[in-house]
């Protein structure tokens, strides 16, 4: 076994632990400390398929900026702990059930449709900032200038949404 | 010996169910919010996997955009919750049922 | 000229139209102008057609002219088309003249009558139906014509509609004949199955041709059913046994209307449609044996219910039944020309028998009771002679038209050697008789039998009623003369003007039958007979209604039981009443009314509206405000939709 599937193992078992956490844990600060600690593991695990760029704006922008604001809201809004209420009866018999099932299958399929293509090799890796660059302005020109849009409006969105009344 | 690609999907479909099974479970609505951002990452995590896999930049592309269309909604979604918070003075999810015809 | 045909059935449509739109805006003097002139001018064209017809050769009878195509579906092709021939002719100038005269009178009649306008718009419309129908070049026209009048029957019988009795007299007129008219459909379509048309050249061409089929019911064919269908259709219609039920009923009308539509006219309809269709019964033996025996039992039978009723216009009802009887009989023995000859001279006395007693009930002031009436005589000179002619003229007194044309039918049924018809035909000539004569004395005659004060009313009808009966009774005199028999010395000009018509079924019918073609002597004695008996019936008449007319109740109090069933018309309407209409009625009340209506088609009206209530019911819990069931419904959602992609 080489580096790479130990890196691989140990970070996606951090990640794995981490989302479990997220749900099991009462009180909102501490899943939000767990999804930023899965959001670590996984920015590792970008890092290990050569995503150099991704991996950085899933540190500055994802943990850093958002789960930041997560955590402000929480702080400021003083949100307890979680009461304890029953779960709806859909999502009991239902939803569990169904999740559960979906997730065997998929990843069934998965395991089944690419058995053979093998990862991490060092001579494959594209993504480095030039080359997102270059995509980003290039074929991509359009979406990005919405997206900066998208943006200007959902900073509008949230001013107006959170004022205080007058 | 490498890792498969299928590693890397299995992953990500685990993350993403339990990201469904924290929607589902969880009454505070910031912790639902919170899987609903857990179960982008497991989508982000798979387009990664596919961009190396095909060797093509355009994976990356898309987890960027949905970085930042996260963002967007993150602060929506949590003015939003500040809202909810200010009218009902709780954030658990079974309070919240003005919706009902 | 010819070509103007179409203008006889049209004058009257458009005037009906008129009168139908507009009459209610017009004065009374229009509505009669427009009403009368209308067929007045439509006999005048048909005299012209008649002048021009005259100077035809025979190759070029019949005319026939096509004006559109109606229906055109698939091969079945039906043109809108008139036909011209020697029988089409003569019913076209009956109509046309007995209806004007009619018409002439009902000005009179209906002076004081609301409605003006309504009725002389109904009644030129059922001349123009009536036109269509003896004009019609195939049968779907002639059906066409046939349905109309039936239905303008129903309007004029239920023209007094806000009485009951005539609004259910109409509905019955009217059901009956539909059973009539059913038996005519269902000819139709064999017609058309056997032969691919309906057009009388083409049908009456190929019918030729065939075979005259066997007398036996096991061996007969197609022809045989459709010509015993069309007598069906004929029964309805010209009111024979078993659906003659309507004919009495159909007396709530006006006076008018009984002697234009229920003595002259539309019960006339059957026998012009089997005179017309006389290839088809030559060819179907036992179907005119049906025609012959029916028609032999309805005269005898209608002749016995109508010894005693006591309504004049009943009388004069189960007499028309009775005479149509005769008809169907002459046509039946084959004797097609007698048959029409006896429609012709029954037009002209029947229709003056009943306008005459409307002139006798304007002047009793709407007393219809013989029982009530009496010594009317010397009050109404007029009245009592031409009702005295018409009465010559139907029990055969010789001379009058009556005298010619039934005792051609008597004497040709027993020519063909139908002896017991005729024996069942003589005896019912001599009720006839007895009946009429009975009615003369118990109206005109003996004591008055009723109040000084409605004597000092009685008077006599305006000119405008009585012109018409002095000019039907002269036709009724004299109408009959164009067919003298050879016997009496006569060229009997009516049977050679229709013989071209019915040629070749004459000759059939003689091939197949036993007709002994007795000598002139025969004729005579039997001619004697029948006058015989005539003066018979008068004079027993005379001796118990003049003489001594307490004999009447003796007798009837003797007799009570067959008194009775006679007065009750052998209880067929009670008959009918029980055996038809209230089961038809619990039918219609129980099972398509209540169960099927109300159960079934409401019931799954109604299930439909509640299970869609209860779906919207049941779908709305999903609407239950819970987020979190929202969330796990995205999540099965998800998953279902996901399974199918990765399943498919």
């Amino acid at each position: 076994m080489s580096a790479e599937h130990w890196l691989f193992f140990f970070f996606a078992g951090v990640a794995v632990l981490g989302a479990l956490n997220l749900i099991l844990q009462r009180h909102p600060i501490h899943s939000a400390l767990s999804l930023i600690l899965v959001m670590a593991s996984l920015a590792v695990l970008y890092l290990l398929l050569g995503a150099e760029f991704i991996a950085a704006i899933q540190i500055i922008v994802y943990a850093g900026a958002i789960m930041v604001l997560f955590v402000f809201v929480i702080m400021v809004l003083n949100a307890g702990e979680e009461e304890r209420t029953s779960l709806s009866r859909v999502a009991k018999f239902v939803g569990l059930p169904l999740a559960a099932v979906f997730l065997v299958e998929v990843c069934y399929v998965l395991y089944r449709a690419w058995p053979s293509e093998q990862m991490v090799v060092p001579e494959r890796f594209l993504g480095r900032t030039e080359d997102i660059g270059k995509a980003l302005y290039g074929e991509f020109l359009l979406p990005f200038e919405l997206t900066a849009i998208l943006i200007l409006i959902a900073l509008v969105g949230a001013v107006v949404l959170a004022q205080k009344e007058p | 010996m490498h890792v498969p690609l299928s590693y890397y999907l299995i992953l990500s479909a685990i993350l993403f169910g339990l990201g469904v099974l924290g929607f589902l479970l969880k009454r505070s609505i910031i912790a639902i919010f919170m899987s609903l951002e857990l179960m982008l990452n497991a989508v982000n995590l798979s387009f990664v996997a596919f961009s190396y896999a095909w060797q093509q930049i355009s994976g990356q592309i898309f987890v960027f955009f949905v970085i930042v269309v996260a963002a967007a909604e993150a602060a929506v979604g949590l003015a939003i919750i500040i809202m909810i918070f200010r009218n009902r003075a709780s954030l658990n999810i079974e309070r919240i049922n003005l919706m009902k015809l | 000229m010819l070509d103007f045909l179409w203008l006889i059935p049209a004058l009257p449509l458009l005037s009906a139209c008129v009168l139908g739109v507009v009459g209610w805006r017009l004065s009374k003097r229009v509505i009669c102008t427009l009403g009368v002139g209308s067929v007045g001018l439509s006999f005048a064209a048909s005299l012209g057609m008649a002048w021009a017809f005259f100077q035809l050769a025979p190759e070029q009878i019949p005319i026939r002219s096509s004006y559109f195509t109606w229906l055109a579906a698939g091969n079945f092709q039906v043109e809108v088309g008139f036909y011209l021939d020697q029988l089409s002719l003569l019913m076209v100038l009956v109509v046309t003249g007995v209806g004007w005269l009619i018409h002439i009178y009902s000005i009179g009649y209906m002076a004081h009558e609301g409605g003006t306008y309504r009725f002389f718009a109904y009644m030129n419309l059922f001349t123009f139906f009536m036109l269509l129908l003896v004009l019609a070049g195939d049968y779907a026209l002639l059906f066409v014509g046939w349905e109309g009048v039936g239905l303008c029957s129903y309007l004029l019988i239920g023209f007094y509609f806000l009485r009951d009795s005539a609004s259910d007299a109409g509905k019955k007129a009217f059901i009956v004949n539909r059973l009539g008219d059913f038996g005519f459909l269902l000819a139709l379509f064999l017609l058309f199955r056997t032969f691919g048309s309906l057009d009388f050249d083409t049908v009456f061409g190929r019918a030729a041709v065939l075979p005259a089929e066997s007398f036996s019911p096991g061996q007969a064919g197609v022809l045989t059913a459709i010509a015993l269908l069309l007598l069906v259709g004929a029964i309805g219609k010209s009111a024979q046994l078993p659906l003659y039920v309507w004919l009495p009923d159909a007396m709530e009308g006006p006076t008018p209307v009984s002697a234009l539509i229920h003595a002259a006219t539309m019960v006339t309809a059957g026998i012009y449609m089997i005179a017309r269709s006389h290839i088809l019964f030559a060819h179907a033996p036992l179907a005119l044996a049906a025609v012959a025996t029916i028609g032999c039992l309805t005269a005898f039978y209608a002749a016995t219910i109508g010894l005693v009723q006591t309504d004049i216009k009943k009388v004069l009802a189960y007499s028309t039944v009775s005479q149509l009887g005769y008809m169907f009989l002459g046509l039946g023995v084959g004797a097609f020309t007698a048959g029409i000859f006896h429609l012709m001279t029954h037009a002209f006395f029947k229709a003056l028998l009943f306008l005459a007693a409307g002139s006798v009930i304007h002047a009793m002031n709407g007393q219809q009771d013989i029982g009530k009436m009496g010594a009317l005589r010397r009050k109404i000179p007029y009245t009592y002679w031409t009702f005295l002619i018409a009465t010559l003229a139907i029990v055969g007194a010789p001379g009058f038209s009556g005298f010619f044309s039934k005792d051609e039918i008597l004497w040709r049924t027993f020519e063909t050697g139908n002896q017991v018809l005729w024996l069942l035909a003589l005896v019912a000539a001599a009720l006839t008789s007895f009946y009429m004569f009975r009615l003369v004395f118990l109206v005109f005659h003996g004591q008055a039998r009723y109040t000084p004060e409605t004597a000092r009313q009685i008077r006599e009808s305006p000119r405008v009623m009585t012109w018409p009966l002095v000019a039907l009774a002269v036709l009724a005199l004299a109408g009959g003369w164009v067919g003298i028999p050879a016997a009496l010395g006569g060229a009997n000009r009516l049977a050679r003007f229709l013989e071209p018509v019915f040629a070749s079924s004459h000759a059939l019918v003689q091939a197949q039958g036993q007709t002994i073609l007795h000598s002139h002597e025969w004729e005579l004695a039997l001619m004697g007979l029948t006058a015989l008996l005539a003066a018979t019936g008068m004079g027993v008449a005379y001796a118990i209604y003049i003489l001594n007319p307490e004999l009447a109740n003796n007798l009837a109090q003797t007799l009570r039981r067959p008194y009775q069933v006679l007065v009750r018309k052998y209880y067929v309407d009670e008959l009918y009443f029980a055996a038809v209409v209230r089961p038809l009625h619990w039918l219609s009340e129980r099972v398509f009314w209540q169960a099927v209506d109300v159960r079934i088609v409401d019931g799954a009206v109604n299930a439909t509206a509640s299970r869609a209530r209860d779906l919207g019911r049941w779908a709305r819990r999903l609407q239950s405000g819970n987020a979190r069931s929202y969330a796990a419904w995205v999540v099965v959602g998800a998953v279902v939709i996901l399974s199918y992609f990765v399943f498919s």
